[in-house]
């Protein structure tokens, strides 16, 4: 097939409009946290920082921030162990029921979030009697983001091959020595991708929050959430969402170079 | 992985081989003889029993997504099938079929499966449309150089929070917003809150879900095919119908997978951009929450589950689920 110089223009202006698109919204977002206007008026009135200041010296705001880090930390360092032990598992071994479990890790972000949430909220507090708090979202957060970490941890595992594990065990090293030294080190650029990604994927899920937050826990997108609709509150709205942007896009960024020689799959 | 079970043998065996007349029996030049502490007999009980070192690496990850997963998503499915005591608000676990006929013969429940039903087939068909000429251009047209730079454009926005992305859109769509200003002077208008925002939305935020896998697929379609086409005569339209299109089938479905399901379980784009309009999702949320309903609210749930268990079982023989 060889393309006509006409449809490859064509082509070409089309993806060029798409991209414009895409990114026309989160630029409209972004001017308007320094628009003068409070109702989202295009083309702003005028431009100030003062959604900017305010927005730095709000309490609420602030301490959604920390509620967010605080669980995103959490939720990554839980679905760094979990999701090192089951790419480990999956990668070296061989046993029935191999694709199933490797299904199950896919399942809770495959699923849509709303039935994630559901169910473990169902669980949470008809089933198990707890109380949402901050630790159920911790546990809704480290469910859904072991695939990350998993993703990147087997395609490293799949590209280092045995050999080296092979020779360390042959020098005489045991099970835990080759791993500190030898598995280890070789994991750790896709462990830190890994995590990043899911720290990043925790730091703004919203869907699965609304169903296991406890009526105390505000993350920043609930707090966004709960103050889009509040009359003059958008230009607040506005920065924080480009803080947001700004917060996981920089992690993204990193994970992405760091395995960006590992097959990198969409989680 | 047979390697560290036979890990011992292929060391004593090094060990005679330096030092055939006593085999095993002297310290190797330069390696001390491990010593015997219990961590060391770990070791060896690991590097030999492949089994339990399986078990042990499974047992955590394993317990966790199983308990807190699989567990709770068939509690939901049992929970569908108690009810809410209407006096004191409990659960009652006594076997009821209510929520599921109030689920199935409710015209509300009817109609609102319709409406998100019918946003998400839009939702797919939009994004396809978008997603295979963005797609075949970076995987066939654009240089290497390029196809770096927009893997990055796209991959960005997709990683930018599902919430900000939502909030452009009311920002974009407002009755003040960029869309007025852009066509107004053309006699249009912004859409406004309602149905075609939520549309519009929803296929924006999951375009780069299916842009991926529909790229992935065309990248694996080998260039020399389409040059062979190209030899035996076929022109640009039949070669793209009868080769490179049954090629990247299976991801093309991959991606409306993702489009679709994502759709179906909406509810706060909908909040957001939809007006007064609900979707499953919205019932869904009331349930949980306001109505304080837990069990309809599951049996609700299931509609989604249903219709997507159903769409995966239908495209399973496409081979799509190995393109996710």
């Amino acid at each position: 097939m060889r393309l006509s110089r006409l449809s490859r223009t064509t082509l070409g202006v089309v993806t060029a409009l798409i991209l414009v698109i895409v990114y026309v919204p989160l630029f409209v977002v972004l001017v308007n946290s320094f628009s003068t206007s409070t109702s989202l008026t295009w083309p702003p009135p005028g431009f100030t920082l003062e959604w900017w200041q305010k927005a730095f010296q709000s309490a609420g705001a602030m301490e959604a921030v920390l509620t967010s880090v605080q669980i995103a930390i959490i939720a990554t360092l839980v679905s760094l162990a979990l999701g090192t032990l089951i790419s480990l598992a999956l990668q070296r071994f061989d046993f029935f029921g191999r694709d199933a479990i490797s299904l199950l890790v896919i399942l809770p972000i495959a699923l849509p979030g709303i039935i994630t949430g559901i169910a473990l909220n169902n669980f949470f507090r008809t089933i198990m009697g707890v109380p949402l708090s901050i630790w159920t979202v911790v546990i809704a957060h480290a469910t859904f983001c072991i695939v990350t970490v998993f993703n990147n941890v087997i395609a490293r595992l799949r590209r280092m091959g045995t050999s080296l594990e092979e020779a360390s065990a042959d020098l005489g090293a045991g099970v835990w020595t080759t791993f500190r030294l030898v598995t280890f080190p070789q994991l750790r650029s896709a462990l830190l991708a890994g995590g990043l990604l899911a720290f990043a994927l925790s730091f703004d899920e919203i869907i699965v929050t609304t169903f296991t937050a406890g009526s105390g826990v505000t993350t920043l997108p609930i707090f966004i959430l709960n103050n889009m609709f509040r009359p003059n509150q958008a230009p607040i709205v506005s920065v924080i969402a480009v803080v947001l942007v700004l917060v996981s896009i920089i992690p993204i960024y990193l994970a992405q170079r760091l395995s960006s020689d590992t097959e990198q799959k969409a989680p | 992985m047979t390697m560290n079970a036979t890990a011992p043998a292929s060391a004593r065996n090094a060990a005679s081989a330096l030092e055939p007349g006593t085999p095993g029996a002297s310290p190797r030049a330069g390696v001390p003889r491990p010593k015997r502490t219990p961590a060391r007999r770990a070791s060896v009980f690991l590097s030999t029993h492949p089994r339990t070192r399986l078990a042990l690496l499974l047992a955590a990850p394993l317990f966790w997504l199983g308990i807190v997963y699989i567990v709770a998503l068939v509690l939901l499915l049992v929970t569908a099938f108690w009810s809410v005591d209407s006096f004191t608000g409990e659960i009652t676990q006594e076997w009821t079929l209510d929520n599921i006929v109030t689920v199935l013969t409710g015209s509300l429940y009817q109609t609102v499966t319709l409406r998100t039903v019918g946003v998400a087939l839009l939702v797919t068909i939009i994004d396809v449309a978008f997603a295979l000429p963005i797609a075949f251009f970076m995987a066939k047209v654009a240089s290497r150089r390029m196809q770096r730079i927009l893997l990055i454009a796209v991959l960005t926005p997709l990683w930018a929070s599902y919430l900000v992305k939502a909030y452009a859109w009311r920002s974009v769509l407002s009755q003040d917003g960029i869309w007025e200003w852009l066509v107004a002077p053309f006699g249009g208008s912004t859409p406004g809150y309602g149905l075609p925002a939520t549309i519009i939305t929803l296929a924006y935020l999951w375009l780069p879900y299916v842009i991926l896998p529909i790229y992935a697929g065309l990248e694996r379609v080998p260039d020399s095919l389409l040059e062979a086409s190209a030899d035996l005569g076929g022109k640009t339209w039949p070669t793209l119908r009868h080769v490179v299109l049954p090629l990247t089938m299976p991801a093309i479905i991959a991606g409306t997978i993702f489009s679709f399901s994502l759709s179906l379980g909406d509810y706060i784009t909908v909040n957001i951009v939809g007006g007064a309009n609900q979707m499953l999702g919205n019932l869904v949320y009331t349930n949980v929450g306001a109505a304080n309903n837990l069990p309809l609210a599951a049996a609700i749930a299931l509609i989604p589950i249903a219709i997507i268990f159903g769409y995966l079982f239908l495209v399973r023989r496409t081979g799509a689920l190995d393109n996710l």
